[in-house]
């Protein structure tokens, strides 16, 4: 689980690309409380053949990565 | 299928790029000075001298279009809920970056956004700005990699989200029912202006395209290098294309180094200014334009950001660190740039941005 909520732009991207590319996990969970997070982090992982879900989580949203 | 994806990709960044671009044409067409429709620090600088903050007189004016881009973000935050007061991200270093960040773009004579305007314009002088405004980013990139970070902000109080779009009400009200407490400009650039209720709708239209499309001139280039995603260089390029098309159309375009409007001709210390500005923009989170944007969505530090911005170009100014246009007098060109002061101003931004830089990496046992 990546925590990258209150980061500014990129750094919830540039978190999320190192986990993705040092682990290379199956599924990975990342909180972001910014849209914008949501629209970054999404674009990174689709870059690297990651599927997307994003749940809302009251203010936050948890985005859960996948293979 | 694959036009859809371009366009939902591309779609919203290209239409803000088009808004801006012709929003500074339509200012410019309207009385703001030539290649300065938009431009963040200058605006901002004219704000700070409208309030006897500098002492400059010919760049004082309040210019609407400042608070028109915070309240048209935060009127687009608000629509789309994504206002969302949020503070505490170290504002003191933020405060700090901003004001070195306006002393680097008033070395070279504009922010990143008013350089794509010079660029539009065909001012080849600007060529060096862009130049240093690449490598600035550069060096940006190279620490966000080794894993600078100012820290995170928490959620606070909606009213401290607001304090920012509360003080650009209040420079609006003094503009319009107390505009003898204000300063303005009588000769230079802060004598040319659009008429008011112009350039407060261009802001308010560049607040809320700018909110939507998450437009940033310091991003664009540091995203293209840093993950490959060119999604926020293509609102830059359709600025630069919008603005060269309408002046190509209306005359204006005059592709030469020499007798640029509001431009000089020191290059090197547009390199460096600019180069001051692009690194400090990616340390922030983004480029002043930006930097209005989060704050009329409710970021405190961003607001902070926004007032060390103000503090910077009062300091350009008292303490003669800004440049001076290239000029012609008796037949003489003669060329501007910044002095000894102004030079030193930029060398100590490069040692503040080193410190600031090495001191927010992450610890051996965070790394």
């Amino acid at each position: 689980m990546i925590d990258a909520r209150g980061q500014s732009c990129p750094i919830p991207v540039v978190m999320t690309r190192k986990a993705l590319e040092k682990e290379k996990p199956a599924r990975l969970e990342v909180l972001v409380d910014a849209q914008v997070a949501v629209e970054n982090v999404t674009r990174c992982a689709h870059s690297l053949g990651y599927q997307v879900t994003a749940e809302p989580q009251g203010t936050d949203f948890k985005l859960i990565l996948s293979k | 299928m694959k036009e859809n994806t371009f366009a939902r990709r591309y779609g919203r960044m290209i239409l803000a790029g088009v808004v801006v671009g012709a929003a500074a044409l339509i200012l410019t067409a309207a009385g703001n000075p030539k290649n300065m429709g938009f431009c963040i620090a200058c605006f901002e600088r004219d704000i700070a001298g409208a309030l006897g903050l500098h002492s400059a007189g010919k760049v004082q004016y309040l210019r609407p279009e400042i608070p028109g881009i915070v309240l048209g973000a935060m009127l687009s935050a608000l629509s789309f809920r994504e206002f969302k007061a949020r503070a505490g991200s170290c504002p003191a270093s933020r405060f700090v970056l901003g004001l070195f960040v306006m002393i680097g773009a008033l070395a070279f004579l504009g922010c990143p956004l008013r350089m794509v305007i010079r660029l539009g314009g065909g001012d080849l002088t600007a060529v060096a700005g862009l130049l240093g405004f690449l490598a600035g980013i550069l060096v940006g990139v190279v620490f966000l990699k080794r894993g600078f970070s100012l820290g995170r902000a928490y959620p606070v109080k909606r009213g401290e989200g607001l304090i920012l779009p509360a003080v650009m009400v209040g420079l609006l009200a003094l503009l319009l029912l107390a505009p003898g407490l204000l300063k303005f400009s009588e000769e230079g650039p802060g004598s040319m202006r659009a008429f008011r209720l112009i350039s407060l709708a261009a802001g308010l239209a560049v607040g809320f395209f700018a909110q939507r499309s998450r437009l940033c001139m310091a991003g664009g280039i540091r995203d293209a290098f840093l993950i490959r995603d060119f999604t926020l260089l293509a609102g830059f390029l359709a600025i630069w294309i919008t603005v060269t098309v309408g002046n190509l159309i209306q005359g204006n375009y005059n592709l030469s180094m020499l007798s640029q409007p509001v431009a000089h001709s020191q290059h090197l210390w547009s390199f460096l200014g600019m180069a001051l500005a692009g690194w400090g923009s990616i340390l922030l989170g983004g480029c002043p334009l930006r930097q209005l944007i989060l704050a009329g969505e409710g970021n405190g530090d961003a607001a902070v950001t926004v007032l060390g911005m103000v503090a910077g170009a009062a300091a350009a100014h008292n303490f003669g660190l800004a440049g001076n246009p290239d000029s012609a007098a008796d037949g003489v060109y003669q060329v501007g740039g910044i002095g000894t002061a102004g030079m030193i101003a930029v060398v100590i931004g490069f040692a503040v941005l080193l410190a600031v830089s090495l001191l927010h990496l992450p610890g051996k046992e965070e790394a």
